[in-house]
């Protein structure tokens, strides 16, 4: 590894970069056991070639350093080709800027997905959208909606593809046909966790997977809070949508706030757990999120509400308002509705309703959730 | 003792039809032997221990010379005790101990016991119906099943309770008055009087009800799933009286009547998740009738849906679709009729809580899983989705909402209305509409089909769930009174679909 970072143009990653990645992921085994010993990962993936195998190679330590001096780059660019994986060292001037920002920063961003989708993605400001993988249906339509009214506004909706809030964010920024970026914790030519194959796929063909493991390295623990530090590093703000008080999401806004970068959650209800993690984040100062425009608000100031797609038809019937009212406020199911003194027949036709013009979604258990809205 | 030939008639039950079966016998000199040749199953070789131990016990001679029973036709397998008596009679009259003219125009059936009783038989509905479409005069059943013989009519029913008088009967006794068919108890149904709050699930039953649809009802444990669909039976239209007898014929077969006589409530059967295939829809070495079978004309009730096996389900598409279905064994198929409304329970998610104030502990994992253990062929078939809420403590105070018998009046009128507007088209309710003749004969206003294919546009319909929503319109119009399916139907038929139709619920 060189030690100053020299920026050019070049189209080819530089063997030293590969090599780095490379031994990264030949000691990702010893990596874990020291991530499971404590050792702060920072210090760790901070440590230069040399000294990394020094301390963490242990018995193969001789084997490791003989194949560091015989890397074959070449080799290493070609299994990155044969998985359709661009791969940007840090020498490369379409590496992401904002990683400079990192101590750690990976040697090598491994890209899946076309390099125009990945280019659209860094062209704008990110926006992390994250929090709990079994969010509730409250929680997964807020990041769906964060995700479209962001997306729909030129952000780039970032997130990890882990299940609930994560694919939540993608898929509502996908629904606007906004630009998306997943990041994973394997290599980015993995659907991980496979049961998002499909929406791997997707954010391959209209946005872009990016990873700092190179293609064929499947994720280890530790991977996971590495991968949120870039999650963290590539967005300008962090919104956390649903997180109990151990979260990994609150390691993602924490390495933010680190940064510099802003740091924001959805608020939730105070006896809700998944809402822990979430409301004590907003206690500590970090920014309300009630919607889109929130998070906005907060990056552009006050004129950039603007950016937001007007409520879709604004003339919503003052029955149907009242009826969209009483879901929002929490009486969200048909016997819920009908107790409150409403017929039967006109709740589910009123639903129905609500349904059709897109501002209700039914849950499980017949739970109906607002569809958010800028 | 005269070398005679006997021949005796009496039915084996095949499946669930009477099948005509004559009773050879023949006597003549030899080595001391009893033979039984006609595809006997088990329990009809062992007839002939108990054949001889009846006769010689009644106090009749059992022939020692050599003896041929034949059951014929000889290439149908034979199962059960019911030819034990028509095997007795035909000895005694093959060595002359009985005379011949008391059985050519009857049939003779049930089973011995070791004294020569006559015991309850199953099946005797089915005899008795086989012996008279036979254009036989007469049956002489055991005393036991005699009332059931009678429900048949037009055949002269001779209920006896032992060999002895069987004998007596046929060498010219009086026969016993013949026994008037009892009246039928009546079966008290559960009542929807019972049933407090559920507003919402009380209107999916009446819909159900009304139009034959079948109905998934879902909801945490404990909120009144199974109260609720036991109940469907008393809002449906009564029997008709062949209706009435076939579901006693088919109950008679499977030997789990409660009392003697016609039954006349629709059957409601809720078979255990554990149950097989074969136990669902039929089958067996010698062909039994299944739950589905057993619920024909009535409810079939469905516990926890996702636990039934798979193959239990997917064997629940062709009786579902065609109202019957085939049991094929040993290069034999046989039918048994299955029209009946299916209604499914299931809890919303693994642990169950979901949409309950009780938090729900399912990942999204879960959830996927318990719905695609739910989704596949036999949702396609279920037209209503309802969630049934735990009922509130001032529910519980209040008056219940409705009783069966007000329901039932407005279903009976519903059922009317789509029988007049389905004379002629091979159906009797819009359950039972395919995709044609719902498009053919139901008006459709311009209002609601601008909603309807608005759902389908924004991808929350599927093509089998707009037809599914439009039958359901139609019999809410049809309880409503109302010539055209408008947008309210529309709309509330929409809200009563199967959520799984919306897409995704959870994100992709």
């Amino acid at each position: 590894m060189s030690g100053a970072v020299e920026r050019s143009t070049r189209h080819t990653p530089c063997s030293a970069c590969l090599r780095r990645s490379w031994l990264v992921a030949r000691l990702a085994g010893s990596i874990e056991l020291a991530w499971i010993a404590r050792k702060p990962l920072p210090a760790v993936l901070s440590l230069a070639d040399a000294a990394l195998i020094a301390a963490l190679g242990g018995k193969e330590r001789g084997r490791i350093e003989h194949a560091y001096e015989r890397f074959d780059a070449g080799a290493a660019r070609a299994i990155c080709a044969e998985h359709g994986v661009l791969a940007l060292c840090r020498c490369d001037a379409r590496y992401p800027v904002r990683l400079h920002d990192l101590p750690d920063a990976p040697a090598v961003l491994y890209v899946r997905g076309e390099p125009a989708g990945f280019e659209r993605c860094m062209a704008c400001d990110g926006v992390a959208i994250v929090g709990a993988r079994r969010g509730s249906p409250y929680g997964l339509e807020q990041a769906r909606g964060l995700g479209r009214g962001l997306a729909a506004a030129g952000l780039t909706v970032v997130s990890g593809m882990a299940l609930g809030i994560d694919a939540a964010a993608h898929v509502g920024a996908l629904e606007v046909d906004g630009a998306t970026l997943a990041v994973l914790a394997c290599g980015p030519e993995r659907a991980y966790p496979a049961s998002k194959r499909d929406l791997h796929r997707r954010i391959v063909a209209r946005g872009a997977v990016v990873a700092e493991l190179p293609p064929g390295t499947r994720a280890r623990r530790w991977c996971f809070p590495a991968r949120n530090r870039l999650i963290a590093a590539l967005a300008r703000a962090t919104v956390v949508v649903e997180a109990d008080a151990r979260s990994g999401s609150l390691i993602t806004a924490t390495l933010a706030g680190d940064l510099g970068r802003e740091v924001a959650a959805v608020p939730g209800l105070v006896t809700a757990s998944l809402a822990r993690g979430t409301n004590a984040l907003i206690a500590d100062g970090a920014q309300l999120v009630r919607g889109p425009r929130d998070v906005l608000e907060l990056l552009f100031g006050v004129e950039a509400p603007a950016l937001l797609a007007a409520e879709p038809e604004p003339g919503l019937p003052a029955d149907l308002r009242a009826l969209l009212e009483h879901v929002g406020g929490g009486r969200d199911t048909v016997a819920a509705l009908t107790a409150g003194g409403l017929g039967v027949d006109a709740v589910l036709a009123g639903l129905a309703q609500l349904e059709l013009r897109g501002r209700v979604r039914r849950g499980a258990g017949g739970r109906y959730v607002p569809v958010v809205h800028g | 003792m005269p070398v005679v030939l006997a021949r005796v008639f009496t039915f084996a039950i095949d499946g669930i039809d009477p099948l005509p079966v004559s009773v050879e016998v023949d006597v003549r000199p030899g080595l001391p032997s009893f033979k039984l040749v006609g595809l006997a199953g088990t329990a009809v070789r062992e007839a002939r221990e108990r054949v001889q131990a009846a006769i010689q016990n009644s106090g009749f001679e059992f022939p020692s010379r050599r003896i041929t029973a034949n059951l014929a036709p000889a290439n149908v397998p034979k199962a059960g005790p019911g030819f034990d008596a028509a095997l007795a009679v035909a000895l005694l009259v093959a060595s002359g101990q009985c005379p011949a003219e008391g059985v050519r125009d009857r049939a003779v059936f049930g089973e011995l016991s070791l004294g020569g009783e006559l015991r309850h038989t199953r099946g005797v509905l089915a005899v008795a119906e086989g012996a008279r479409s036979a254009g036989l005069g007469g049956l002489i059943v055991p005393r036991a099943c005699a009332a059931e013989a009678a429900l048949v009519g037009e055949l002269d029913v001779v209920g006896l309770g032992d060999l002895r008088a069987v004998a007596k009967l046929l060498a010219g006794g009086a026969p016993p008055p013949v026994p008037e068919p009892p009246v039928p108890p009546a079966d008290a149904l559960p009542d929807l009087i019972d049933v407090r709050g559920h507003e919402l699930p009380l209107r999916a039953l009446e819909i159900a009800a009304a139009g034959g649809h079948n109905l998934l009802l879902e909801g945490a444990p404990g909120g009144g799933k199974t109260l609720l669909a036991r109940r469907l039976p008393s809002l449906l239209p009564p029997l008709t009286r062949e209706e009435a007898l076939e579901v006693t014929r088919i109950h008679s077969v499977a030997g789990i009547r409660r009392h003697e006589g016609l039954l006349t409530a629709r059957p409601f059967r809720a078979p255990h998740h554990t149950i097989s295939a074969s136990g669902l829809v039929g089958g067996g070495s010698m062909p039994a009738p299944g739950e589905a079978s057993l619920a024909h004309h009535g409810v079939l009730f469905l516990d926890e849906l996702s636990e039934f096996a798979r193959p239990s389900l997917e064997a629940l598409r062709q009786p579902i679709e065609d109202g019957h279905v085939s049991v094929v064994r040993s290069q034999r198929a046989l039918q048994f009729p299955t029209r009946f409304m299916l209604v499914a329970a299931t809890n919303p998610c693994p642990c169950g809580f979901a949409g309950s104030e009780r938090p729900c502990k399912c990942g999204e994992l879960e959830l996927a899983r318990h719905r695609r253990r739910l989704s596949g062929p036999l949702l396609d078939r279920i037209d209503l989705l309802v969630t049934v809420a735990r009922p509130s403590a001032a529910d519980l105070t209040r008056p219940p909402l409705a009783s069966s018998a007000v329901v039932r009046e407005r279903v009976l009128a519903a059922r009317e209305r789509q029988a007049h507007r389905l004379t002629g088209r091979g159906v009797r309710c819009n359950g039972q509409l395919d995709a044609a003749t719902l498009r053919d004969c139901v008006p459709v206003s311009a209002q609601a089909r601008t909603a309807l294919d608005r759902a389908y546009d924004r991808g929350g319909l599927s093509a089998r769930g707009y037809d599914r929503v439009l039958r359901v319109a139609c019999t809410i119009a049809d309880l409503a009174e109302r010539p055209v399916v408008d947008l309210d139907e529309v709309l509330h038929a929409l809200a009563l679909r199967q959520q799984h139709e919306s897409g995704d619920p959870v994100p992709a």
